[in-house]
């Protein structure tokens, strides 16, 4: 895939020619697979709904209306109403755009720290890549929940502190595989050549290490967005999530839950849509990384 | 081995004490008085002044340091700001709820993973090896406390067969027992998931080694092959990442006891982050991944001990 | 005459229908025969001597007019028929004895295990069948080695113990696949030695598959050249070693490094790479310094080659 730098080097190891229809192949064969087509609807559909929440939904999911507190499904309220009389369609379109605001939001800061890291953790000098490492495997000894009730207790709920968590969770092993990706392009023939013309440090890591590190993290990624939908929801269903006002799944099912003796529809309507969210993510990712593995395609290269 | 396992603890404590510090350096790095940090703007003085002398806020910061740590060193994880009892205590009273919930998700989480696993390798290629591999990765997928919500609102309260609040009066096995079901069952489901699929893709390498060429050379049944010989080597391949997960069970067990209302070491956590109860969260927490680095050592202990290979070595 | 052990008349196999990796091979085995089969990477010799205990993968398809396995008919055999042929009919040992055991159970039990057939015997009674048969392999101190692990016994122990494993099911074919490359010289030595006596004392027949000139002439009777999934030639060993005729048999000697006077600059190789099976005319056309107009277009015959009425070639400038 890498090619030797030309003598100018002013090249950068460009991806390869036809990386758009690589792309379409590589969907083509997701959807082919029943684990890929079934999470490619899942995620459109989520996806598609985020972005037109603002136009679709019906009322203020925030307009408090206690006269028609915990109103059964009609034609006026779809799904009913909670027990501030807030309809709960509103609130769960909304919630979609919730997850995926901040879902977006945390894995590219994560990412954002993770790449930086993880190159100088593998470019730089021993000493300095055994403490960052010694650092990650500290904060993933930490099971993720005890880590966002430690922050929590420190900083107060909100959505700052839900990505605060986020970003810290995920950038460790985020920055691992960077890191060994980078330890294991560092001994390529390509970035000998550039330390042989004298180049700078952070040229090389700029534009020669990033493009090629940066697809193997963005597939992480990928596969990590369910688990980042399932953090914020239950921060938000713990209370310690987003406030109370701005609509969450996990908020609508902490309300749901008060109230789960009265009405059933709540908790039914909060949790539907974050359990396709995270089956649909989780499918899609699973079958773009059996997409992408050489071992089960031969004629990709790997 | 034994160098092995000294090795180990070694970096554990390493990562004990990082963690331990990162904590204790997360309340002064915020900016504002520490106190008002850990205890939060609706704390009364009194409390602040008791939180004050109890961290010995009043002293040079790398003095308290050292006095945290020595203080770990003894095993004192600090004071509850509200009742001045120690904190380890409080966690070792609620400690065998949580412990009895994560092993009773365990035991069934594994086995039925396992056997899912065996069944997907039997039927490998055909459509119940997709099936039971769908099946495996929504279970992975769909978060825990959404099972928990869902399995209360089905059996406990349409169907009323189960209770939905607490653990039972201790004594009663019958009430523990029944009110272990649920919990348990919505904190192991991801975990039948995760292990059906280790189980079939260790099982499915163990089945293309050369020894297994040779036992068909012999006409030796597959049934044979798969349970007696291929089910032993995955087992040994997943047995270490099964037993750090037991550490997370552990921990995963927040949102089971707080949906089920049991008493838990999560649950405790939870109302101690509620109450902006600062000692009692950090007790916990560094308390937590102590276990998990326990769980981690005895896997690594375990997996060794079991392969004749490692064991010869000792 | 009695009845030949191994029968093949014509066999191919190919997978998926489609990458043909045996093209009509005829071999016979006769009771008490040592016969071996030489070739090099991708002949189809392996795929070959799979084909006769039926372990080739699924996608594996073997035609032909006859194949015959001790009275046995294999061709169009479901998978059932040759498990339960394996064992009593033939039994085969592999080219890594080191992989051939799996590493976490003993060996006393994977033994055991090989015996499942007996089915009335107990586990005593098979524990001492297996120690007779480990000691008739030359292996000391039998009795231990059941319970050994085998990463603690070296390949060429490993090796006798499958063969001692291939000799309890006391079957009529031994297949022995590359048995010695993977040991050094002197284990080879020893190996060969006892495979060259089990023909008396176990009365079996083996098939032997090599890329070592050295281990054919060490034990066999005869020997057939594979070469692009085709029997090339065919005779008896003495006169094969001293009357090859067959281009590639004689570029096969011409390489063997045993066989080439010292003080020579360069070793010489067989320019070229092994075809494809299936193709017009001759598959070794093109690497063969005598190749003549007709050799790229039409197959060569099987004919005989010399005075020996076994020795056989297929080639255009072979005598008829």
């Amino acid at each position: 895939m890498a090619t030797v730098a030309s003598a100018t080097t002013n090249e950068t190891v460009a991806p390869e020619p036809g990386a758009l229809r690589r792309v379409g192949h590589t969907i083509a064969h997701v959807m082919s697979t029943p684990l890929g087509a079934i999470g490619v609807i899942l995620v459109v559909l989520i996806v598609g709904m985020a972005i037109l929440a603002p136009y679709v939904v019906p009322y203020n999911p925030t307009a408090i209306n206690v006269k028609a507190r915990l109103a059964d499904p009609s034609l006026a309220h779809l799904l009913g109403t909670d027990q501030l009389g807030r309809d709960l369609l509103s609130r769960v379109i909304v919630g979609t755009r919730t997850a995926m605001t901040v879902a977006l939001t945390s894995l590219s800061v994560a990412i954002a720290l993770a790449l930086p890291l993880g190159m100088i953790a593998g470019y730089g000098p021993r000493w300095l890549d055994g403490l960052l490492i010694l650092v990650f495997d500290s904060i993933s000894s930490l099971p993720m929940i005890m880590l966002g009730l430690a922050i929590v207790v420190l900083l107060g709920p909100g959505v700052s502190t839900v990505i605060l968590v986020i970003v810290l969770y995920s950038v460790p092993s985020y920055a691992r595989l960077v890191r060994a990706q980078t330890l294991s392009l560092k001994t390529r023939d390509f970035i000998k050549a550039e330390q042989a013309m004298n180049a700078g440090t952070p040229r090389i890591l700029f534009r020669h290490l990033l493009p090629n590190v940066i697809g193997p993290l963005l597939i992480l990624a990928c596969l990590d967005i369910s688990t980042v939908i399932t953090l914020e929801a239950g921060l938000s269903f713990l209370g310690l999530g987003v406030k109370p006002q701005i609509p969450s799944w996990g908020n609508i099912l902490s309300d749901g839950f008060a109230v789960i003796r009265n009405s059933a529809v709540p908790v039914v309507a909060g949790g539907v849509p974050l359990i396709l969210a995270t089956i649909g993510f989780t499918f899609f990712g699973e079958a773009l990384r059996d997409a992408l593995d050489p071992k089960l395609n031969p004629e990709r290269k790997p | 081995m034994i160098t092995f396992l000294l090795r180990r603890t070694a970096l554990a404590f390493v990562i004990l004490l990082i963690v331990a510090i990162l904590l204790f350096s997360m309340m002064h790095m915020i900016p504002g008085d520490p106190t008002v940090v850990a205890l939060g703007p609706r704390s009364t003085p009194e409390m602040r002044e008791a939180f004050r002398e109890l961290m010995g806020l009043d002293r040079p910061v790398l003095e308290q340091l050292a006095a945290f740590l020595g203080r770990l060193a003894h095993g004192d994880l600090g004071q509850d700001v509200w009742s001045r009892r120690p904190v380890l205590t409080m966690i070792l009273e609620v400690l065998p709820y949580t412990v009895m919930l994560a092993f009773a998700s365990f035991i069934w989480a594994v086995a039925f993973g396992i056997l899912l696993g065996c069944v997907a390798v039997v039927h490998h290629g055909k459509w119940g090896d997709w099936l039971i591999g769908l099946v495996s990765i929504a279970f992975v997928a769909v978060p825990s406390f959404v099972v928990a919500l869902y399995s209360l609102l089905v059996f406990a309260v349409w169907l009323n067969w189960l209770p939905a609040i607490g653990a039972g009066e201790p004594g009663d096995i019958g009430a523990q027992a029944r009110s272990l079901i649920l919990p348990s069952f919505a904190v192991g489901l991801g975990w039948v998931g995760y292990v059906s699929r280790l189980v079939r893709a260790a099982m499915i390498e163990a089945m293309g080694e050369d020894y297994v060429r040779t036992l068909r050379s012999y006409g030796v049944p597959e049934t044979r092959i798969i349970y007696a010989y291929a089910l032993k080597q995955a087992l040994l391949a997943i047995l270490s990442v099964i037993a750090v997960g037991f550490g997370g069970l552990l921990t995963g067990s927040v949102f089971a006891e707080i949906v089920f209302t049991r008493p838990g070491l999560g649950k405790m956590t939870y109302d101690a982050v509620m109450s902006r109860n600062f000692p009692l969260v950090m007790g916990t927490v560094l308390f937590t991944s102590g276990l998990y680095v326990i769980c981690m050592i005895l896997a690594d202990a375990v997996t060794a001990w079991l392969d004749p290979r490692v064991r010869s070595g000792l | 005459m009695s009845a030949p052990v191994l029968e093949i008349h014509n066999v191919s196999v190919s997978y998926g229908g489609v990458v043909p990796a045996v093209v009509g091979v005829d071999l016979t085995v006769g009771p008490g025969e040592i016969v071996g089969i030489i070739g090099e990477s991708g002949s189809g010799k392996s795929t070959l001597a799979h084909s006769i205990l039926g372990l080739l993968p699924k996608a594996a398809r073997v035609r032909g007019d006859r194949f015959v396995l001790a009275g046995n008919t294999i061709l169009d055999a479901d998978r059932t028929t040759l498990s339960v042929l394996r064992g009593p009919s033939a039994a085969m040992i592999f080219q890594n004895p080191m992989a051939a055991f799996s590493p976490i159970h003993t060996l006393g039990k994977q033994l055991v295990d090989l015996l499942w057939r007996d089915r009335d015997q107990t586990v005593a009674t098979k524990r001492e069948r297996i120690i007779a048969a480990l000691k008739q392999v030359g292996i000391p101190d039998p009795m231990g080695k059941l319970d050994a692990y085998p990463f603690q016994l070296s390949g060429g122990m490993l090796q006798r113990v499958a063969i001692a494993a291939a000799l309890l099911m006391r079957p009529a074919l031994l297949v022995a696949d590359e048995p010695t490359t993977a040991l050094d010289v002197t284990m080879e030595a020893q190996i060969l030695h006892l495979m060259r006596s089990l023909r008396k004392t176990a009365g079996v027949s083996i098939l032997i598959i090599s890329h070592h000139l050295g281990v054919i002439a060490e034990i066999c009777d005869r020997v057939a050249v594979m070469y692009a999934g085709q029997i090339v030639e065919e005779g008896a060993v003495e006169t094969i070693f001293s009357d090859p005729r067959h281009p590639y048999t004689q570029a096969l000697f011409a390489c063997e490094p045993a066989l080439i006077p010292t003080g020579v600059g360069r070793l010489p190789v067989i320019a070229g790479e092994v075809p494809r099976p299936g193709g017009t005319g001759c598959d070794f056309a093109g690497r063969c310094r005598f190749t003549e107009e007709r050799c790229l277009t039409l197959s060569p015959p099987w004919v005989s080659a010399s005075a020996d009425p076994r020795h056989h070639a297929r080639c255009h400038r072979s005598k008829p």
